[in-house]
């Protein structure tokens, strides 16, 4: 039952640190916005190379599936 | 227009030479919106940040000072297809946003330590019915409250002050039971851990705070989101006004940015956007908006004029006041706050069940302590289970039942148009068994549209409506809408006040005033027919056409004042219009019960009429006139185009130009108010069959966490229910 010594202060340093983690998330405003932050994680990354910006373009376009894409051009 | 506005008002300093601005956002649907927007506006050299909040609709953006002037991000937006303003965060929006973020701070300290305990409490459980030493028991029992009692101490905050707040005024809310229940479980936990007992509540009192905080931060945030929807909606009206910063010389500016004593000019054809007195000039306006009253009224210098008020001949300067200043404005003031205290006495569902629960509970437990005690246990265990009792009873699902169903059925309102307000607003929108409205801008469209139509030939209303796009004038507006015009005529000038004029395929165009058109004769007989109408007339050549312009009844009024009735809900005009406009109305709803030329005071006196026979009010109004009355009625809604005031106060703004938002708010209600109904009575039934047992000395910790997180589960689950948005 020794083992107890080392066990308990370890899973409850864990635990501690799990919280440090969610206040230090919080504290950052990542709870500010949900919904965006879904969308996000499937979203390309910056686009370096000159090609990449046209498939973004027909992507959004594909995704919004309105007429309001005049701005298309300024990639 | 919008690159002479200035926008310095909404500008925040950010330090180390940064500038912060914060807009409202209209039609950001998906990643690739969210993409476009911040790639597109961190592309301009000098911005550091461009930041698209989802949730909110909103965009941070954070640029160099200097350089760059706010309006170009908002005409690169527009370029890109979004229509976007600056806002301002009010204080009310700021506090919400401070106490969600708080609430959700505690929420996860106590997750994290309701969880830790867990841990320690598994093992004691399962070490008491097999071979663990007292000695370990009683240090994992002090591992637990050197979590426990610092975590409650923080988390439990909210309900502490919350119900000290309501012991000191001589009340008592559902905290105070909780705040008890919490108290109790950690002091007898601590008492007991001393001496060496084997039952401790520590999880039990953790566990509980950890879903009771749940159950106030989904409250929360469903309110903070409708507030964060509501004052988009407002600043993407774009309200401006052209103030004078010298005496000579005036500026755009929005709306938000002007002062008490601040001199505007209105010119016509535009709406005031502030509420003021007019110190120079004379006009006929339309206050129909304000007063419900149709016809127009002659503003001169001393008169006081509203914002909404629809400046129609001449140009008026006007300076801005408070309340204090302004008669009517004055006189709604006070009505307001005299109705609105009337109205905070109202008592929840809630407060309602805890001023039941509280006694019952707490005599059972003093109860059960004397039996043991008569029966000769001793003094020690009599109290132990008397704690048992206010542990097991404490109310988790109590204090979910509502807030769960008040989330969840407020989302679906607001996925179905209807903004709720206030947080008890479902609950007095489902008991109501009357509604009035107001007709103007309530039962009518607040645009007006045109009604003759069907009389004049489509090539003149194309042609008409092509040489109305050079006019500002609301009425032009009408005929530009009616005709889908989209190409203006050239060379085409405005006379203020007269109309405007130029030629077509040789030909002279006019449209105006009949006057302005030699249509007098004309427009004569349309008022004689309808004099409800206001005419605009139309020339070319030798021909003439008189359009009939009337604020036209919203599409479906009709069929949610007959449903109304299969609810059992009566219907009721009460309006400040003439009284033939008001019958007209009322006749083509099929309305039976109607008034007219009724003042803001008199509007209440027939709520407080009717309050006095029993009968619980809907209000549904838009105008100032109206306000009083909002506040005053049981429950209240507004269209979204009311006037700030009305909206401020109303339970409920709904959305959009049908009526239809009414009847499924109070569907929607009452479904919410049975299904909060039932929640408590499961609550009850649960602590019928769970009292049973505490009172017989049978509750472990074990038991306790397991009814507790059982019956909150299952009230959750009830609570989903409410998500139909609308019911067949």
């Amino acid at each position: 039952m020794e083992v107890l010594v080392y066990l308990v202060p370890l899973a409850l340093s864990l635990g501690f640190v799990g919280l440090l983690g969610f206040l230090w998330s919080l504290k950052s405003g990542q709870y500010d916005d949900l919904d965006g932050a879904a969308w996000r994680a499937i979203t390309d990354d910056e686009p370096d190379e000159p090609s990449a910006p046209v498939q973004i373009v027909q992507m959004d376009q594909r995704i919004c599936g309105s007429g309001r894409q005049r701005g298309a051009g300024e990639y | 227009m919008q690159a002479d506005i200035d926008f310095s008002h909404f500008l925040k300093r950010a330090g180390a030479g940064l500038v912060q601005l914060d807009l409202a956002v209209e039609g950001i649907n998906c990643a690739g919106c969210m993409a476009k927007i911040e790639r597109n506006l961190s592309s301009i050299p000098d911005v550091t940040s461009a930041r698209v909040n989802f949730t909110e609709n909103r965009l941070a953006l954070e640029w160099k000072v200097g350089g760059l002037d706010p309006a170009l991000f908002v005409k690169r937006l527009a370029e890109l297809g979004y229509r976007a303003y600056p806002f301002q965060r009010d204080n009310a929006e700021t506090l919400e946003a401070e106490r969600a973020q708080s609430l959700l701070r505690r929420l996860g300290v106590a997750a994290f330590a309701a969880m830790n305990v867990m841990m320690l409490s598994i093992p004691v459980w399962s070490g008491n019915v097999s071979d663990m030493l007292p000695e370990q028991r009683d240090f994992f029992h002090w591992l637990s409250a050197l979590i426990v009692l610092p975590a409650a101490a923080y988390c439990a905050q909210p309900f502490f002050s919350s119900a000290f707040a309501a012991l000191r005024a001589r009340g008592a809310n559902m905290d105070v039971p909780i705040s008890i229940g919490i108290l109790l479980a950690l002091a007898t936990s601590v008492i007991e851990t001393i001496g060496h007992a084997e039952h401790a509540y520590f999880d039990a009192a953790i566990m509980l705070i950890a879903f009771l905080l749940a159950g106030r931060y989904l409250d929360q945030n469903m309110r903070r989101r409708t507030r964060a929807f509501a004052s988009n909606l407002a600043a993407l009206k774009a309200e401006t006004a052209a103030k004078f910063i010298s005496s000579t010389e005036i500026r755009t500016v929005p709306v938000a940015a002007i002062k008490p004593g601040d001199i505007v000019l209105v010119r016509p054809g535009e709406c005031c956007t502030v509420d003021g007195n007019v110190i120079e000039g004379y006009s006929e306006v339309d206050q129909s908006l304000v007063t419900g009253e149709t016809l127009p009224a002659i503003a001169a210098p001393g008169s006081a004029v509203f914002a909404g008020t629809l400046v129609r001949s001449g140009t008026l300067r006007v300076r801005a006041a408070t309340a204090s200043d302004g008669t009517l404005l004055a006189e709604i003031s006070r009505l307001l706050d005299h109705a609105l205290q009337a109205r905070s006495r109202y008592l929840r569902l809630a407060e309602r069940a805890s001023r039941l629960y509280a006694p019952i509970v707490h005599t059972t437990a003093f109860l059960t302590m004397l039996g043991w005690l008569a029966f000769g246990a001793t003094f020690h265990d009599s109290v132990v289970t008397a704690i048992a009792v206010l542990i097991i009873t404490c109310p988790c699902a109590l204090g979910l039942a509502i807030p769960a169903v008040q989330t969840v059925a407020s989302g679906a309102l607001f996925r179905s148009g209807v903004l709720l307000n206030a947080g008890d607003a479902i609950e007095r929108i489902a008991e109501v068994d009357r509604v009035i409205f107001d007709k103007t801008g309530t039962l009518t469209l607040p645009e007006l549209d045109v009604a003759n139509l069907a009389a004049i030939p489509d090539d003149v209303i194309k042609l008409a409506g092509r040489l109305a796009l050079s006019s500002r004038h609301p009425i032009a507006a009408a005929v530009v809408r009616a005709a889908g015009a989209s190409e203006p005529l050239a060379d085409i000038e405005e006379e203020p006040g007269r109309g405007v004029h130029g030629c077509y395929e040789g030909a002279p165009v006019r449209l105006g005033h009949p006057s302005f058109c030699g249509a007098d004769s004309l427009a004569h007989e349309i008022l004689c027919r309808d004099p409800e109408a206001s005419v605009v007339a139309f020339s070319h050549g030798d021909a003439r056409h008189v359009f009939a312009i009337q604020q036209r009844i919203r599409p479906d009024a009709a069929e949610v004042v007959a449903g109304l009735a299969r609810l059992g809900i009566m219907v009721e005009i009460v309006s400040g219009d003439r009284e033939p406009a008001v019958w007209r109305a009322a006749e083509t709803l099929g309305i039976i019960k109607w008034r007219a030329n009724v003042s803001p005071m008199d509007k209440v006196a027939r709520i407080e009429g009717l309050t006095g026979q029993g009968y619980k009010v809907l209000m549904v109004g838009d105008g100032l006139n109206d306000a009083p009355a909002l506040a005053a009625a049981y429950a209240s809604m507004s269209p979204v185009t009311a006037t700030h005031m009305s909206q401020a106060v109303a339970d409920a703004v709904f959305l959009g130009q049908r009526l239809g938002p009414v009847i499924t708010a109070v569907r929607g209600s009452r479904r919410a108010l049975r299904l909060m109904r039932q929640n408590l009575w499961l609550a009850v039934v649960y602590n019928v069959l769970a009292v049973p047992i505490a009172i017989a000395g049978l509750v472990t910790p074990l038991i306790a966490a397991a009814a507790m997180s059982g019956s909150s589960i299952l009230v959750m689950l009830n609570a989903l229910r409410a998500r139909r948005s609308e019911a067949a």
